[in-house]
């Protein structure tokens, strides 16, 4: 059945690039989903607001990520753009892409959170004389990170797999491009895949633990 | 004055694409339940400890980028000399995929279904089949449909990366198309929009069920 001789001691040997290359996703992930978070708590806000003016453009934003591919939000920023004469890299598409996407899914997230915070808790804020911008920022925020903190991570996640989506614009500096980099030059595309697969799986696992260890400490009372 | 060279056989071609699109989706769909399914009634019944071996391996499914799952089966299936085509392979790993979500699915769904009403079945002298079939799955049903919904959708976005084996599938059709006729942000438009309308529809079918059963309970 196997006529085929795994060569794995060589694609061990890219380790130390690939580990590079995890970086990078990381990096992506995290910038995408700091970008996402501020964005989806506008989007979150907006959605709920009555003005047409405000609530038209979110409900858009919203519906539009949640219904195309990922992928294609990222061709939206590499390709899409340069009809405009904008030409990202396929770095900042990418980041773009995902933080389009992140903001719309985290807004759904945060508005469902929102609306589990009872109308006392604002109205309680507003009677002992805060301002309603203080009121949102110290007594609505809190609650609804809290409330939305598990979907957070789990978005999380998913923000570090959608990075492996760069490669199909030219990425080549994240794990998935520098593993799609080194298959091109090797032709070993099993073993360094499952190599590159092993990696995300452990990145996955250490952002799912970390987040459970955050909540433990951050959520005690 | 708008001006596209885009003409109606490129608008087929891109239908076509969507028809690809589906057509992956469908098998995936089909294939991911009916394992789905398998798996969840196993998960609800069995004890974490001896389970561990089948959570496992759909954690993995659902840790690792699909992009390179669907790599990994291609090069494997090379290496064991099967000869696939791509639709075969993109078909399966996006059914393996969509499995690992499903199961969660309808294991939540069993796990709603309280144990009360189920010894009250056994009680009346339904077997184990009987219970499932006729007690457990109509009141599972209304718990799993809307996520089920949601799960099927989100497959026909990710279907998209098929387009890295090779597939023309519907945003495959729209880049050849930017390449030829070199209008991104129109054609782009034009593909968003059609995935627009596969998805949004069928989503607010969804959360319109989802609220109903809500409402009912």
């Amino acid at each position: 059945m196997f006529s085929y001789t795994f060569q794995w001691r060589q694609a061990f040997q890219k380790l130390p690039l690939l580990l590079d290359g995890a970086l990078v996703t990381l990096q992506i992930a995290l910038l995408s989903m700091a970008m996402g978070i501020a964005f989806a708590v506008i989007l979150a806000v907006s959605r709920n607001s009555r003005s047409w003016w405000a609530h038209a453009p979110a409900t858009a934003w919203v519906e539009v990520s949640r219904n195309t591919p990922a992928l294609f939000q990222i061709y939206m920023a590499h390709f899409g753009l340069g009809s405009f004469g904008i030409y990202l890299s396929p770095y900042v598409a990418l980041l773009v892409g995902i933080t389009f996407n992140n903001a719309g899914y985290l807004a759904e997230t945060f508005r469902g959170a929102l609306r589990a915070i009872p109308a006392t808790q604002l109205r309680a804020a507003r009677s002992l004389g805060m301002p309603s911008i203080q009121a949102f920022r110290l007594i609505i925020l809190p609650q609804m990170f809290r409330i939305a903190f598990l979907p957070t991570t789990n978005q999380m996640v998913w923000a570090i797999l959608m990075t492996s989506l760069g490669v199909t614009v030219g990425m080549n500096t994240d794990l998935a491009g520098i593993t799609q980099d080194i298959n091109v030059r090797s032709f070993r595309t099993f073993e360094i895949f499952a190599i590159a697969a092993v990696i995300y799986y452990l990145i996955a696992k250490a952002v799912t633990l970390g987040a459970r260890l955050l909540a433990a400490r951050l959520f005690r009372y | 004055m708008f001006d596209t060279a885009l003409t109606l056989s490129d608008l087929m071609f891109l239908i076509q694409g969507a028809g690809m699109t589906l057509a992956v989706t469908f098998f995936a769909v089909t294939g991911g339940t009916l394992l789905g399914l398998v798996f969840g009634v196993i998960r609800a019944h069995v004890s974490v400890w001896v389970a561990l071996p089948l959570i496992f391996v759909l954690d993995v499914f659902r840790s690792v980028p699909l992009l390179i799952q669907l790599v990994l089966a291609n090069a494997f299936q090379a290496i064991a000399g099967l000869n696939m085509p791509p639709f075969a392979t993109s078909s399966i790993v996006l059914a393996l995929y969509t499995s690992a979500y499903c199961t969660e699915i309808v294991r939540g769904a069993i796990d709603a279904v309280p144990t009360v009403t189920r010894r009250a079945a056994r009680s009346l002298g339904l077997t184990w089949g009987q219970d499932m079939t006729y007690v457990v799955f109509p009141i599972a049903l209304r718990v799993a449909l809307p996520s089920w919904i949601g799960l099927t959708l989100g497959v026909m976005k990710d279907s998209a990366l098929v387009l890295w084996l090779g597939l023309i599938e519907l945003l495959r059709a729209g880049q050849i198309l930017v390449t030829r006729l070199q209008e991104p942000m129109f054609i782009l438009i034009v593909v968003g929009a059609i995935y627009f309308l596969m998805s949004f529809p069928i989503a607010r079918l969804g959360g319109r069920l989802e609220k109903r059963f809500r409402e009912n309970d």
